[in-house]
């Protein structure tokens, strides 16, 4: 008897970013309102962070929201219907359960059904990791819209007291529809991860440690700041310097370069060590949206093409990178 | 090739300016980079891996720590180059 021939799938041979969304905290937090528990003061916090201020959520408003507002301006502007979307990805640490995923509340919320859904844990990278898979999904034919959301909702789990990360976190979800393109809209993914560095930043202690504290105090983020300013501007400016061969390209042809908003005197040195010239916008949103981790890149993007209209259709370098440690670059088009 | 102790706090002392604008004739024996200098933990990361191109030693990330002093900086950088 003769096997039958399986069928597979062969999509666009090129895709690219349609549409960006945005969604951020609706309050906003000046340091001058979080200086006290950590002995601090407004020029500390610009001098070391560049931050003047960070956007919360209100008590009564989730990551969830947050990601459902970005994902509907996401899918407006890229004129398609929800129903066209295949497959729903969220970059998210802050998802207020461990299952069911954020991914699969949102997919509904949106129209985007029966999408498959599902969320991504590599922190400040997520947002790329989910590129790479919305840019593979694509061009495999498995979906023909992917719909790449980071949302975090970090003021639930940022410690008042902590002056090595907590300062700087703020809440917001920014949305992207990937699809097929007539030409190269994302470059090769370039990605990995440094497990050896798995203590750097992440939670201060794990839940089992949590259901044993009688006063309740939920596990919150830490980081140890020099071993990941070190690794986030001398190694990732490697990891950039490979997304911008691996694409053909060089910094001075970029229109933007939008980094994982962790701290401005990382992006400043990392555009620095990378030697991006004056031409290319530098995204900064951190300034006054402050570290929203998998959600920092789309937001940031989300405000340069507000900002600089003109860019569109450019292209710019995004890199995440944080917690694992994780990481993960591309050369994109802008939408 | 091994550097004497004056000729890595001139090295040293060059990269503090370059950094922080700290003038050059501060960065002594016996000054602190935190309370003397005032230079911050992100800005002295930025030398130590400054200092490690210039002067071809490794300063791994917990060493960096330890490193609270002019005087344990050039120490160590002596001894790492030896």
């Amino acid at each position: 008897m003769t096997q039958p021939v399986l069928k597979q799938t062969v999509g666009s041979a090129f895709t690219r970013i349609l549409s960006v969304g945005a969604a951020r905290g609706d309050l906003d937090v000046p340091n001058d309102d979080i200086v006290g528990p950590i002995d601090s003061s407004d020029e500390w916090i610009r001098q070391r962070t560049g931050v003047i201020s960070r956007t919360r959520a209100s008590a009564n408003v989730s990551a969830a929201d947050l990601a459902t507002t970005a994902a509907l301006e996401a899918i407006d502007r890229a004129g398609i219907s929800a129903s066209e979307i295949g497959a729903v990805i969220i970059a998210t640490i802050s998802n207020e359960v461990q299952t069911p995923s954020m991914a699969a509340l949102v997919a509904d919320r949106v129209g985007a059904t029966p999408a498959a859904a599902y969320d991504v844990s590599a922190a400040c990278a997520g947002f790329c990791y989910g590129i790479a898979q919305a840019d593979a999904l694509v061009r495999a034919g498995t979906a023909t819209y992917v719909l790449v959301i980071g949302a975090e909702k970090l003021s639930d789990i940022a410690n008042p007291t902590d002056r090595t990360i907590s300062f700087l976190l703020g809440d917001g979800a920014g949305a992207v529809i990937i699809g097929p393109a007539d030409a190269a809209g994302i470059s090769p993914t370039i990605w990995g991860s440094d497990g050896a560095k798995w203590d750097a930043v992440g939670m201060d202690r794990p839940l089992r440690e949590a259901f044993d504290d009688r006063d309740g105090n939920f596990p919150t983020l830490r980081q140890d700041g020099q071993t990941v300013f070190r690794w986030a501007v001398w190694e990732m400016a490697k990891v950039a310097q490979h997304a911008l061969d691996a694409a053909g390209i060089t910094a001075a042809d970029l229109a933007a370069f939008i980094p994982h908003q962790a701290n401005m005197r990382i992006i400043n040195e990392f555009a620095k060590q990378l030697d991006v010239p004056d031409s290319v916008v530098i995204g900064r949103d951190i300034e006054t949206t402050g570290n929203t981790s998998a959600a920092s890149i789309p937001l940031a993007m989300h405000r340069v093409l507000a900002e600089n209209p003109e860019l569109s259709g450019g292209y710019a370098l995004i890199i995440g990178f944080g917690a694992g440690l994780v990481y993960a670059a591309q050369i994109v088009r802008l939408p | 090739m091994a550097q004497s102790k004056d000729e890595v706090l001139a090295g040293l002392a060059g990269l503090v300016n370059d950094e922080t604008g700290v003038p050059v004739e501060s960065v002594v024996f016996g000054k602190s980079f935190a309370d003397d200098l005032d230079i911050d933990s992100i800005s002295m990361m930025t030398i130590v891996v400054n200092a490690e191109e210039e002067f071809g030693v490794k300063i791994p990330d917990d060493k960096v720590n330890e490193l609270k002093t002019v005087d344990d900086a050039v120490n160590y950088i002596v001894s790492a180059q030896s």
